[in-house]
């Protein structure tokens, strides 16, 4: 089932960014805190249950994570700008009927335009809001045509030292790969992002094209990808491989499962001051919790 | 936390003056700065894209960066032989203080609206938190013992032996800073170099000498 836009986000409830910036939310917020100290629990409200209003688009093109650029927040959008990303070629490699070097505009040719909002949550605990344009990957792999062998996609990302100055420090083994497995991949929530906003994407966001797959934490949407690879194994992922007891293949958003070090149970919506929950499969779990069905979730993390 | 100031400073001297009129001013403005910062940014609301997370990152820095600055004191005074800046001590510790509450706060209210339960379990489960309210605790305890009459009554030898809790409390801070970043561990590494660096000062300069007297600074 294709949602071309999910009904949990309607456009009716997309709030202008200028109430987004009414002082009087802040001021109102920060009174409670600081007057209160006893925000009833109940009037937690202030962050929680509430709409999934689209996070404003200069707060989605500046805090980043984007390591190639730099591991602050916002170094990507300070250190991308000379990123060149036409003309981008992406390969295609492994097991599929169409292998090859592809000009990314034929690689997309044909294939049909989508626009979605979808959350973001990261694995650090806060959470955005991002409406993209782009195309279904599945549409892509339908016109790759995997083999009967291509159980995993890898996704390769770019890493040119000329270009990424974040790359003077190995914080995570270059270049920065991510994988689903090809039923994750064929799944109708999973989008190659070429737009936000209804505007070409921005380099500190993944131009040309990324991965971007809501159910996932955020590391898992690979940013400037330059290869596509189908195999029969596991891809071995680049957080996986940093941390391997810290980060795993799957990476569900899930809130039942700590990361070692803090807790996954809540969340920061970027613009609000108090956490909301955390939803399983990132509220998406109607969707993809199928998929799962077999699989320890608790291991598989 | 160190040998007590083994005589006071005459009133009047010259370097006392300077201590007196030109330092502990310039302390005061520079460990205001980051809370007027902060203050102007909730005004003006203009605190990034996340701005909890700013109030918690600034205020948490500030805390360490001023308990660094504390233990940078004593090594100061014995290479300038400069007994005056001794006061600067207390009132570095007690910002340091303020700014540790002032971050613990903010966690308390807004990533856990001040629920007791909530916060007690986030404390055990995750040895980050754990290990940066212990340090909360330390800081707690020593600048409840600062006021004055608390330290006469301590005695100068008590009072020092549990202000060297300072150096526990700096390396948890260090180490809550390190257990929170996700992979580049480069800025709470630094502070931890510069922390051993100013423990490691502590066995190359030696107090000259002096007669002792009971009560510190």
């Amino acid at each position: 089932m294709i949602i071309r836009r999910p009904p949990d986000l309607p456009t009716a409830e997309i709030t202008d960014e200028a109430l987004y910036h009414d002082r009087r939310r802040w001021l109102a917020a920060t009174a409670a805190a600081v007057a209160g100290l006893a925000v009833p629990r109940s009037a937690a409200a202030l962050g929680q249950g509430q709409d999934d209003k689209p996070t404003p688009y200069d707060v989605v093109t500046t805090y980043n994570n984007y390591y190639e650029f730099g591991t602050d927040k916002s170094d990507p959008a300070q250190n991308a700008g000379g990123l060149k990303v036409k003309p981008w070629t992406v390969s295609v490699e492994g097991d599929v009927k169409k292998p090859g070097r592809y000009d990314l505009d034929d690689l997309l040719k044909g294939l049909p335009t989508v626009e979605r909002v979808y959350r973001m949550r990261c694995v650090e605990a806060w959470s955005m809001v991002i409406p993209w344009n782009g195309v279904l990957l599945r549409d892509l792999l339908k016109k790759l045509e995997p083999g009967t062998n291509a159980k995993f996609v890898e996704f390769t990302t770019l890493a040119d030292a000329r270009q990424m100055p974040g790359l003077r420090y190995d914080v995570l083994a270059w270049p920065y790969v991510e994988g689903l497995r090809i039923d994750e991949a064929a799944h109708p929530l999973t989008m190659l992002a070429t737009g936000i906003y209804g505007k070409p994407i921005l380099n500190q966001n993944g131009a040309p094209i990324r991965l971007v797959v809501p159910w996932k934490y955020g590391f898992k949407g690979g940013k400037s990808i330059v290869k596509i690879r189908f195999m029969e194994t596991m891809p071995k992922t680049a957080w996986n491989l940093a941390a391997p007891n810290e980060y795993g293949f799957y990476a569900n958003v899930n809130p039942n499962v700590s990361h070692p070090r803090w807790s996954q149970k809540t969340e920061r919506r970027l613009g609000e001051f108090f956490r909301r929950p955390t939803l399983m499969f990132n509220g998406y779990a109607d969707q993809v919790g199928s998929l799962y069905s077999n699989l320890d979730l608790r291991t598989n993390y | 936390m160190t040998s007590p100031s083994p005589r006071r400073p005459r009133r009047g001297s010259l370097q006392s003056t300077v201590v007196r009129w030109v330092l502990k001013p310039a302390l005061w403005i520079g460990c205001l700065a980051p809370a007027a910062w902060l203050a102007r940014g909730v005004a003006t609301l203009d605190l990034g894209a996340d701005p909890v997370k700013t109030l918690t990152h600034t205020t948490g820095l500030t805390a360490l960066i001023l308990l660094l600055l504390t233990l940078t004191v004593t090594p100061a005074r014995r290479l300038s032989g400069v007994d005056a800046l001794i006061a600067l001590r207390r009132p570095l510790g007690l910002f340091a203080f303020f700014y540790a509450t002032v971050h613990l706060l903010i966690y308390a209210v807004f990533d856990h609206r001040f629920d007791p339960a909530e916060i007690a379990a986030d404390i055990v489960e995750h040895p980050w938190v754990l290990v940066g309210f212990a340090a909360f605790l330390i800081l707690l305890t020593l600048a409840l013992t600062s006021p004055p009459p608390v330290v006469r009554r301590l005695g100068g030898r008590t009072w020092n032996r549990l202000h060297r809790l300072i150096y526990p409390a700096a390396g948890l801070a260090v180490l809550h800073f390190f257990w929170l970043v996700k992979k580049d561990t480069r800025e709470p590494v630094l502070y931890g170099a510069i922390l051993l660096l100013i423990l490691a000062s502590r066995f190359f300069i030696r107090p000259t000498r002096r007669p002792r007297t009971a009560a510190p600074d």
